[in-house]
């Protein structure tokens, strides 16, 4: 696949304060992308720099190999999925729709046809004449949406367009953009603070800090192998505990040896992730390395989520084994589940 | 319970100064110096004479309209862009001559457009021939303007800076430059502003007999000169009363159409 967008040494500050680093990210055509961090880590500016409201403090983006940053907003073959939907509160929905289409005083039969196809495409067939005021969050965002994508875009992009919904409306949408990502073949740049949402819908994820990429990766790369500590912590509830190394392939968790598959860094000090789920347990507690007081459980339908304080370090363990508050266990982590991160 | 309480002074307020003057000058205009009923206060009002000077006055109020728009968009425009730094400064320059007694401002125009007034010694100064400006139609239009252009500006400034700029940059983004920006969204989502600027300055030019006195000279009658005249000079205010009743009415049909201009613009 060719690449779409190339950003090559972005980088962004207001006034004295850095707000993007040197970014440098390759996207590639009919590609999900999505740009995954915290509030706050310049998400949303780095999507403005892309659409043009923006102007980048330095570095490059280059479209379909051709400088991006020289044209005005109106003039690139980018469209945006606001967070706030940004829609035109004196246009009804088929209006909005066809914005793009008038302003490039598109045929009239033409302009028809493709609002039917747009409002057939975010299921609002019927809704042609309704304010926008009129309308509830989800069928906004659908709005929003259709409007974007009439003008067949190269690349959309989308600053946490499901934010606003709840929780069940925001799951169908999930799986409605993915779908409409495949079918249409358009690059979508996806911003979101929200994990569950990227790993879910991705091709691929971009895990932001401060202004940084710290890791890009499949959804499978980033939540098996992440590179630090924080994007372990941020893509999942993991633990992350500190260990020490002697040698490789052996770490030493709380003072005791666990076997690993990771090389010694060049530090002594390391952190060690450990997923939930990847935590076994057994109530046979002098059986294993570790052994702990369980000191909460919450069931989750499927597994059983408890907090294990092993001397005064707490572990999260996703188990399908019942244990009950107060009781003794003992804790093991096999090899290939243990992950070493320099600190 | 409680609002309705709290409701009596307004009500109390309105009877005062709105329902009792309207009942006095109905009550006027429909008898005699006798105080019997008549319409001939009405029928005399319709005669080439005094349709006369009420074509003339909504002739002078719909240019002083006109003009004071055209100057006060722009302006209104510029004050509302988020990248304008003197904005306090603008608004101050505009709202200070309002804190200045209305007379003292109007016959400043004197001064400036007197035969022997400021504007013609600068046009002397330039090798220009002199204009006669003050007592014509031209005077009292840039007073009536000059007076009212505030009540212009504020309205449209104020429904131009509640246009959140998201929606704006929204329509960059499919596609708008910024003259589709200008006709496809900012104009329509400030007309709620510009129908509250027309009626605030048309119903008062209409109504005004102060600017036409002064910057018109002593033979200018518009329809508000007249009913003054009225009430003042001749003395009759069953005749003056009938001339504020018709007014009333006009400028409440002008009103409402302009108010049904905007909402049809707005839905469609
Ligand atoms: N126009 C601006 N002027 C100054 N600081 C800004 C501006 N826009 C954003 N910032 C700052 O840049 C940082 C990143 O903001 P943003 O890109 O909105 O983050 P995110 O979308 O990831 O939450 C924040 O600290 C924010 O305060
Ligand atoms: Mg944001």
């Amino acid at each position: 696949m060719k690449n779409i967008i190339e950003i090559k040494n972005l980088h962004k500050s207001f006034g004295i304060e850095d707000i993007l680093g040197k970014i440098n990210l390759d996207i590639k055509e009919n590609e999900f992308l999505t740009i995954l961090g915290p509030s706050g880590c310049g998400k949303t500016t780095l999507l403005r720099i892309i659409a043009g409201f923006e102007t980048a403090t330095s570095g490059n983006i280059l479209f379909g190999g051709k400088d991006l940053l020289i044209f005005p907003p109106h003039k690139r073959n980018i469209n945006t999925v606001f967070q706030s939907y940004a829609l035109f509160p004196h246009m009804n929905v088929e209006e909005n729709i066809a914005f793009a289409l008038k302003i490039k005083k598109e045929n009239k039969d033409i302009i028809k046809e493709k609002v039917t196809k747009m409002l057939n495409l975010v299921n609002l067939n019927g809704f042609e004449k309704r304010r926008v005021r009129q309308l509830s969050g989800g069928q906004q965002q659908r709005v929003a949406i259709a409007r974007a994508l009439i003008n067949e875009p190269k690349v959309l992009l989308l600053d946490e367009p499901l934010g606003a919904l709840d929780l069940k409306l925001r799951k169908e949408m999930q799986i409605e953009l993915k779908n409409m990502q495949k079918s249409l073949g358009i690059t979508f740049i996806y911003v979101t603070h929200d994990q569950e949402e990227a790993l879910t819908m991705s091709d691929t994820i971009v895990v932001m800090n401060k202004g940084e990429i710290l890791q890009k990766g499949t959804a499978e790369d980033i939540y098996n192998e992440p590179l630090s500590a924080f994007v372990a912590d941020f893509i999942g509830t993991s633990n992350i505990l500190p260990g020490q190394m002697e040698k490789d392939f052996e770490v030493y968790i709380q003072g005791v040896k666990f076997h690993c598959i990771d090389k010694m860094p060049d530090t002594k000090d390391v952190d060690v992730v450990i997923r939930p789920e990847d935590v076994e347990i057994s109530k046979n507690a002098d059986k294993f390395p570790l052994k702990g007081e369980v000191i909460n459980v919450v069931f989750f339908g499927v597994h059983y989520e408890m907090i294990v304080k092993v001397e005064d370090t707490l572990w999260k363990v996703h188990s399908t084994v019942m244990t009950k508050p107060g009781e003794i266990v003992g804790i093991d982590v096999s090899k290939e589940l243990i992950h070493i991160m320099r600190r | 319970m409680k609002s309705t309480k709290l409701a009596i002074p307004y009500i109390i307020w309105i009877f005062i100064f709105t329902i009792v003057p309207v009942f006095l000058l109905i009550n006027y205009a429909f008898s005699t110096n006798t105080g019997s009923f008549t319409i001939d206060n009405f029928s005399r009002f319709f005669s080439p004479l005094y349709i006369g000077i009420l074509m003339r006055s909504f002739y002078m109020a719909f240019w002083s309209t006109i003009i004071c728009f055209i100057i006060a968009y722009p302006v209104a425009y510029i004050l509302s862009t988020k990248e304008f730094k003197n904005r306090n400064v603008l608004i101050l320059l505009f709202i200070v001559p309002m804190w200045m007694n209305f007379l003292v401002r109007t016959y400043a125009w004197l001064f400036i457009l007197g035969n022997n007034g400021v504007l013609n010694i600068f046009l002397g100064f330039l090798g220009f021939p002199q204009i006669r400006l003050l007592f014509t139609d031209a005077a009292v239009l840039i007073g009536l303007v000059y007076t009212f252009l505030p009540f212009m500006i504020f309205p449209i400034y104020s429904s131009l800076s509640k246009i959140d700029y998201k929606i704006v940059e929204g329509a960059q983004d499919l596609g708008a430059n910024s003259f589709y920006v200008m006709l496809k969204i900012i104009f329509p989502l400030s007309l709620p502003g510009i129908a509250s600027g027309l009626t605030m300055v048309f119903m008062p030019a209409v109504a005004t007999f102060l600017v036409s006195n002064i910057l018109g000279g002593g033979g200018y009658m518009l329809i508000g000169n007249l009913i003054e005249q009225q009430f003042m000079i001749v003395g009759n205010r069953h005749f003056g009363s009938a001339i504020s009743l018709i007014l009333l009415a006009l400028i409440l049909v002008f009103n409402m159409l302009i108010s049904t201009l905007i909402r049809e613009e707005e839905t469609n």
